[in-house]
């Protein structure tokens, strides 16, 4: 059952073969079990998981149930989720129960899916390692040494050790698809404006994309149908033709055109990361596709076009926290400048106080055009190298991270070292297409490696099918960590 | 684990100071973030560093390139003007830090 496909799960509730109660105790128990070795969750509330599964055995007996009714979901901490502790990683809100919930929560709700819980995060998803979070450092299952990955990395671990069939994941710079690699599982990031950001903790507005994290590809277009769509409420999410992200799954693969971007395979990446790669190419050759070299010239701009634009919308979005209406206030200040001033400084971390800091500097006067425009401008030569390289490929294909996962501790005293781990992913948010990273085997250290698969707007539906005929093929995806509890 | 890259960067770290202590107290009062005078050094070293790494942008011309906010042009849309809110306030404020009546407390702005 921990290896089941979302499909099985389904099968085994609509034939009475298992209940939503008992599936999500079986969870539960396991989350008991491992969760203090991995710290992969901020918040489980079996009362709630429960109740929610009991409504779920409702509609499935009176045969209302749809493709995720009954199933348990964890959602990334920086979903807003009425009623449940809403953290967002950060000790600013340590005491913040949401008093609404996201359109992805909401949309959940609808579909009878179950809340299994918070996971951990990056804190206000600002970090590739799950270091910075208040709630403490998340393992990788798969190496209690190594990180998971971030800002997603409590949903990564938590997939990856099988405490959870599927979980909710947020991708600025990387956030889904660099964990997803690190833990082994896959995960995709849509098109910008495919998911509602309404009720997600803004980090940078213009990049922050949520997405779903899974063992499989055919899992990811399950939970695709649930939470794309429309939503008014948020400004930028896109009016467009619901779809079934599903539909195109069993499409055979000859004559996929694969673009291989010449800056992705350079220096710099591991040779046992590349190794995997490698093999990953040749099944798909196998598979019937051919790959053409392409270019991305722009690429090495991408980290420095980031850490301006990142920073600077996170400094305008984290204004929100003073100490007034949610979150930590300050025990003891003199007057109301003193206040907002020393909420912030403690109850901020350090990475989102150096991002904050970085952001404010370059929108402020004298700095704004030489930081801030000017990235805005290199952007779009980023996103144009993308839109010349699929007029000559259907997908492009790389690593998804540089090396395999890093150890706990090994950059987080280096903010710069760190920000360079997501050298393949935050060009994809730049450009706003939609990325996904699945399992490719492993290095040489046995962590896992991604293979990350970026295609052109709105083809999310066909990287599902590219990445779930490799998953038909080969086995990554269903390769367990052996983890035993209590360790 | 990064060669290439970090050594590239590296040099420019040591190339790119131009931030000074000053510097980091003006943009620690504009974030409205208390930052202590024995963080101000580690501070202005971790800064420096990030604007190091950023400092690449300079060397590309983008004369005539438009700046790009989002990645799909969208335009932003209106709705009638009609009441689509229900009044939750009660449900907002109880967490808050400190309300009474309805209203926010902070400390005191005018004596």
């Amino acid at each position: 059952m921990l290896n089941s496909s979302l499909k099985q799960l389904a099968g085994l509730l609509a034939g009475k073969q298992i209940s939503s109660v008992e599936l999500t105790q079986a969870f539960l128990k396991r989350i008991g079990e491992l969760n203090p070795t991995l710290n992969a969750f901020i918040t489980v509330d079996e009362g709630k998981s429960l109740a929610q599964a009991q409504a779920a055995d409702a509609l499935i007996a009176a045969g209302e149930a749809g493709p995720l009714t009954g199933i348990p979901v964890a959602q990334k901490d920086i979903f807003c989720a009425e009623g449940w502790l809403s953290t967002c990683g950060s000790k600013m809100l340590h005491n913040f129960v949401s008093p609404y919930d996201a359109h992805v929560i909401e949309q959940f709700n609808r579909a009878g899916a179950v809340n299994l819980g918070k996971t951990n995060m990056d804190e206000f998803a600002m970090g590739s390692s799950n270091e910075t979070s208040y709630y403490g450092k998340v393992k990788n299952p798969w190496d209690v040494n190594a990180v998971p990955g971030g800002s997603s990395g409590g949903s990564a671990a938590a997939v990856a050790a099988r405490l959870c069939p599927a979980a909710t994941g947020t991708d600025t710079g990387g956030s889904i698809r660099q964990p997803a690699a690190l833990t082994g599982i896959s995960g995709i990031k849509p098109t910008y404006g495919v998911v509602s950001r309404y009720g997600m903790i803004a980090f940078a507005s213009s990049l922050d994309q949520g997405g779903p994290m899974a063992k499989s590809a055919e899992d990811l277009a399950l939970l695709m149908n649930v939470m794309a769509g429309f939503d008014p409420r948020d400004s930028t999410s896109l009016e467009r033709e619901k779809e079934d992200y599903g539909r195109d799954l069993e499409q055979p693969l000859k004559g996929l055109r694969i673009g291989l971007p010449k800056e992705y395979f350079a220096e710099g990446l591991a040779a046992d990361v590349a190794q995997a790669i490698e093999a990953a190419l040749a099944e798909y050759r196998k598979l019937g596709a051919e790959t053409v070299a392409v270019s991305l010239p722009n690429s090495k701009l991408a980290v420095p076009v980031y850490y301006v634009l990142a920073p600077a919308e996170a400094s305008s979005n984290l204004a929100r926290f003073d100490g007034v209406r949610y979150g930590y206030r300050a025990p003891e200040y003199t007057d109301l400048a003193d206040m907002y001033s020393k909420s912030r400084a403690q109850g901020f971390g350090a990475e989102v106080k150096r991002r904050i800091l970085i952001g404010t500097y370059v929108l402020s006067a004298g700095y704004y055009d030489a930081y801030y425009l000017k990235a805005q401008k290199l952007r779009r030569l980023i996103a144009r190298d993308f839109t010349e390289a699929f007029a000559q490929c259907d997908v492009i294909m790389g690593p998804t991270t540089p090396t395999t996962a890093f150890n706990l501790g090994e950059k987080s005293d280096d903010p710069v070292s760190m920000y360079l781990s997501d050298i393949y992913t935050i060009a994809v948010n730049l450009a706003g297409l939609p990325g996904m990273s699945v399992p490719a085997g492993f290095g040489k250290d046995g962590r896992p490696v991604g293979l990350q698969i970026i295609g052109n707007y709105f083809s999310e539906a066909k990287m599902l099918n590219v990445a779930h005929q490799y998953q038909k093929a080969t086995d990554w995806h269903l390769r367990m960590p052996p983890l035993h509890g209590e360790e | 684990m990064i060669p290439f890259y970090a050594y590239r960067f590296k040099v420019l770290r040591v190339n790119f100071m131009s931030l000074n202590l000053a510097d980091v107290k003006r943009i620690a009062h504009l974030a409205r973030i208390a930052v202590e005078e024995d963080e101000m050094p580690g501070y202005l070293q971790q800064l420096s560093n990030i604007l190091g790494l950023v400092e690449e942008m300079q060397a590309v011309d983008t004369t005539g390139i438009e700046p790009m906010a989002h990645a799909q042009d969208v335009v932003l849309r209106l709705r009638d003007d009609v009441v689509t809110e229900t009044d939750r306030h009660a449900a907002y404020q109880a967490v808050a830090p400190q309300v009474e009546a309805g209203l926010y407390l902070v400390p005191k702005v005018i004596e």
